[in-house]
């Protein structure tokens, strides 16, 4: 190796987060349990990434998440590959690319871990689409194994009171359902801790995401993106919460040290929607070409924007409603208050949205979000059609040109 | 088609038709886009029920409020809206759907103008009876705001009335359905896709009149001609909506007939009957619980396919005929195991891909042909 390519930038060195290291070996040893359960005899359950699993961890279940198992196959960039296999099985190109590249990948023992362990049962929340389910549906068939459904109405103005209790009963259910396929009981006290942490977790996480109110943010979406794996795959355990309070202490030294993600920061940015997840270097690049700092974003919140619904002491019943309220499960006024109070506490100067072909309940609604938005918040909105794993639907020149556009209007703005 | 179809002409002037009902009836008129909306509850308030399907020549209308990946019957229908082509309507009734329909229904209320807008957020999952009784509390929910809206309380006798009417409507187009299985030379399907356009949208009493008068000339010619050798081949179509009248005109040309069909605009929408002994509610609940259910339904993973192959077997169908609405995520989830378990049945089966009605149906068929000719040499 040559002198010159051993040399390290120390700019770009002060820079680096330290806990993704960390988070790199957490989520290899979290796979390697994931894949060894049957060993350990312990269970293993597929989850959607807005499902309740408290009770999983509780019980002893290993929680696998097909959706983030999406989102590395995205990130490695081998979407392609695997959706093809679905749809020479038939899967039509519209659908999901979450859905198909991991269907895909279950047949072939493909993607970037080899696979999924194999699920001993499945349990789908539809509180962040409804095709989780057909999806879920498809893949218990394919395995022959049980599936749990939690059917959490959306809600187009307010949770209504026989929702309520449809919710909470549906809690019961679940418990019921675990304590069949795991022949155990719930131990009462246990399910009571991993509640407690996995309430910690999210507290942890949302003070992370809030230490880029400062300017300039110390890291971007594009770092929250990849730093959310653990608030999905392991809320509820100790580890998880160990995790992000490294991660905070790390963020509030980098902001005393006044060291930014983004050099020069002149804009600030919300980002709308999933990532675009085989290209997340390549935007974050982009918009710090730009001098523009994603600083926030509604995808990474979701799995924090509820904790204030959750009572401790009254876990379960509290954890219904609260799932039930997610982001995705509500309507787009209520979407529009949320952007009305992202947009003020990070002060954004203008929305980047995602036009996520795979996502319909996220994607559906921008263009009369983005009017709204525009005329209450007298913000600049972008709208670029993209995927978030499947990169035939990504083209590169229009969304630069695109970004670019919406850029010279900021600058504009800001003289 | 028949000459003597009372309903085509409906189809033709439908707007004028509601307009003049509205002004007979001092009422109002609620639009919706699926079967799992009670049309009971509606029909009892003296409200008419209209199902909308959209008009291909509105949908640039929608670009501004939809992206390209949604279906073209939320772009119609919200185009058509927009375009002004609905103004005949007060309000609109959205139940839980697919993710689709749920956007389009918040952007319907910010867009489209209406009086009224109804959300009904019917369960997802069947199995349950937590789910059964939620369900009885959503359209508890439905007939009060309902009631409120237009100023009157939509009482059990009200209701009772109305399941009473739909029970006999539903009763004849099943009549219907079964004087075409076992007549196809005396009507087609088209005949068939009239009757049941007229049958979402036009005064349900007139229809009811105009249906029975039309059974009863069907059945005499039946009786009059006791001995059809049928040899045509006997198809089911399964999906959401057929909005292609001259599909079947294909199909027809190439010595085929639809015996039955899976469709949400077709069987699905008038089968089950209301148990008149129970509770108006109870019965009601019940029917929309336990009807053939719709893929953004679940009832286990094998239902909906178990409930196909009965069709099949019920009608002594040779093939079926898999219509699938370009980005309808319910049903193309549900196409390859579809096509799976069908060929482990040894049934026969082609996959059409449909957008508009406008669509250009030469291809197709060219497919329906080859399909045809196969079944035939089965």
């Amino acid at each position: 190796m040559s002198e010159q390519e051993n040399k390290k930038d120390p700019e770009k060195e002060a820079k680096k987060i330290k806990t993704v290291k960390q988070m790199k070996e957490i989520m290899t040893e979290y796979y390697m349990t994931a894949k060894n359960a049957s060993l350990n005899n312990k269970k293993v359950a597929w989850i959607t990434s807005g499902g309740p699993v408290e009770p999983l961890i509780a019980m002893d279940v290993v929680p696998v998440y097909p959706e983030n198992h999406g989102a590395m196959i995205g990130a490695s960039k081998m979407g392609v590959d695997l959706c093809n296999k679905a749809e020479d099985m038939g899967f039509s190109r519209d659908l999901c690319s979450y859905a198909r590249s991991d269907i895909g990948a279950a047949v072939t023992n493909g993607g970037p871990i080899g696979g999924l362990p194999e699920p001993d049962f499945l349990v789908c929340c539809n509180n962040i689409c409804g095709t989780v389910m057909k999806w879920y549906e498809v893949q218990a068939r394919y395995y022959n194994v049980p599936l749990f459904i939690l059917d959490t109405p959306f809600i187009h103005r307010e949770m209504s009171e026989e929702a309520k209790r449809y919710v909470i009963g549906q809690m019961e259910d679940y418990i019921s359902f675990l304590e069949k396929v795991c022949e155990k009981s719930m131990d009462e006290e246990r399910m009571n801790e991993v509640a407690q942490r996995s309430l910690e977790a999210q507290k942890l996480w949302q003070k992370v995401l809030d230490t880029t109110m400062n300017k300039p943010a110390p890291i971007t979406a594009f770092d929250a993106f990849f730093h959310l794996a653990l608030i999905v795959t392991l809320r509820g355990t100790q580890q998880a919460v160990d995790y992000y309070q490294n991660l905070l202490d790390e963020m509030n030294e980098r902001v005393n040290n006044g060291i930014s993600m983004v050099p020069n920061e002149q804009y600030r940015l919300l980002w709308d929607n999933l990532p675009v997840w085989y290209r997340t270097k390549w935007f974050s690049d982009k918009f710090a070409s730009h001098g523009a700092s994603l600083v926030a974003d509604t995808y990474t919140a979701a799995w924090s924007g509820v904790f204030h619904l959750i009572d401790e002491n009254n876990f379960l019943e509290s954890a219904a409603l609260a799932y039930s309220s997610v982001y995705l499960n509500v309507s787009i006024d209520k979407m529009v208050e949320n952007f009305r109070h992202l947009a003020r506490k990070y002060d954004v100067d203008g929305i980047v949205m995602h036009s996520n072909r795979s996502c319909k309940p996220y994607s559906l609604g921008q263009y009369d979000l983005s009017r709204i938005i525009t005329s209450e918040l007298n913000l600049p909105v972008l709208i670029f059609e993209a995927d978030m794993v499947d990169e035939r639907n990504f083209s590169e020149g229009q969304v630069e040109n695109r970004i670019d556009a919406f850029m010279e209007i900021l600058k504009e703005r800001a003289t | 088609m028949r000459k003597d179809n009372p309903f085509k002409e409906h189809l033709d002037t439908s707007v004028e038709q509601i307009s003049e009902w509205k002004k007979q009836n001092q009422s109002y008129v609620l639009g919706y886009l699926c079967s799992y909306v009670p049309e009971e509850i509606i029909h009892a308030a003296g409200v008419l029920p209209y199902r909308i399907f959209g008009d291909s020549s509105c949908a640039t209308r929608a670009d501004q409020h939809l992206q390209a990946y949604s279906c073209s019957l939320v772009k119609n229908s919200l185009g058509a809206a927009l375009e002004g082509k609905l103004d005949f309507l007060d309000g609109a009734v959205f139940p839980h759907t697919c993710d689709t329909i749920q956007r389009l229904s918040d952007i319907w209320r910010l867009n489209a103008g209406m009086n009224f807008h109804f959300d009904v957020v019917h369960p997802v999952k069947l199995t349950t009876e937590g789910s059964r009784t939620y369900m009885q509390g959503v359209l508890e929910r439905f007939r009060a705001e309902l009631g409120s809206a237009v100023g009157k309380e939509i009482t059990d006798a009200m209701l009772s009335e109305s399941i009473k009417h739909y029970n006999k409507l539903r009763g004849m187009l099943f009549e219907l359905y079964q004087i075409r299985r076992d007549n196809p030379h005396l009507l087609s399907s088209e005949d068939i896709y009239y009757a049941l356009r007229a049958a979402v949208t036009m005064d349900r009493t007139h229809f009811v009149q105009l249906l029975e008068k039309f059974n009863a000339e069907l059945q005499r010619e039946a009786s009059a001609c006791s001995s059809s050798s049928n040899e045509s081949t006997e198809v089911i179509i399964t999906g959401g909506i057929c909005d292609h009248p001259n599909l079947y005109e294909i199909i027809e040309t190439q010595g085929a007939h639809v015996v039955w069909d899976d469709l949400c605009a077709g069987y699905r929408f008038f089968t089950g009957r209301l148990d008149e002994n129970l509770p108006p509610m109870e019965a009601i609940t019940n029917r929309y619980f336990e009807r053939m259910e719709c893929p953004a339904k679940h009832r286990g993973t094998e239902s909906r396919f178990n409930n196909l192959k009965d069709l099949v077997d019920k009608h002594h169908a040779s093939g079926v005929i898999i219509l699938q609405l370009k980005f309808c995520d319910p049903h193309s989830f549900d196409y390859p195991y579809l096509k799976e378990y069908l060929d482990n049945e040894n049934i026969p089966s082609i996959l059409l891909e449909l957008e508009d009605a406008d669509q250009n149906l030469g291809p197709v068929r060219t497919r329906l042909e080859t399909f045809i000719e196969m079944i035939n040499g089965y």
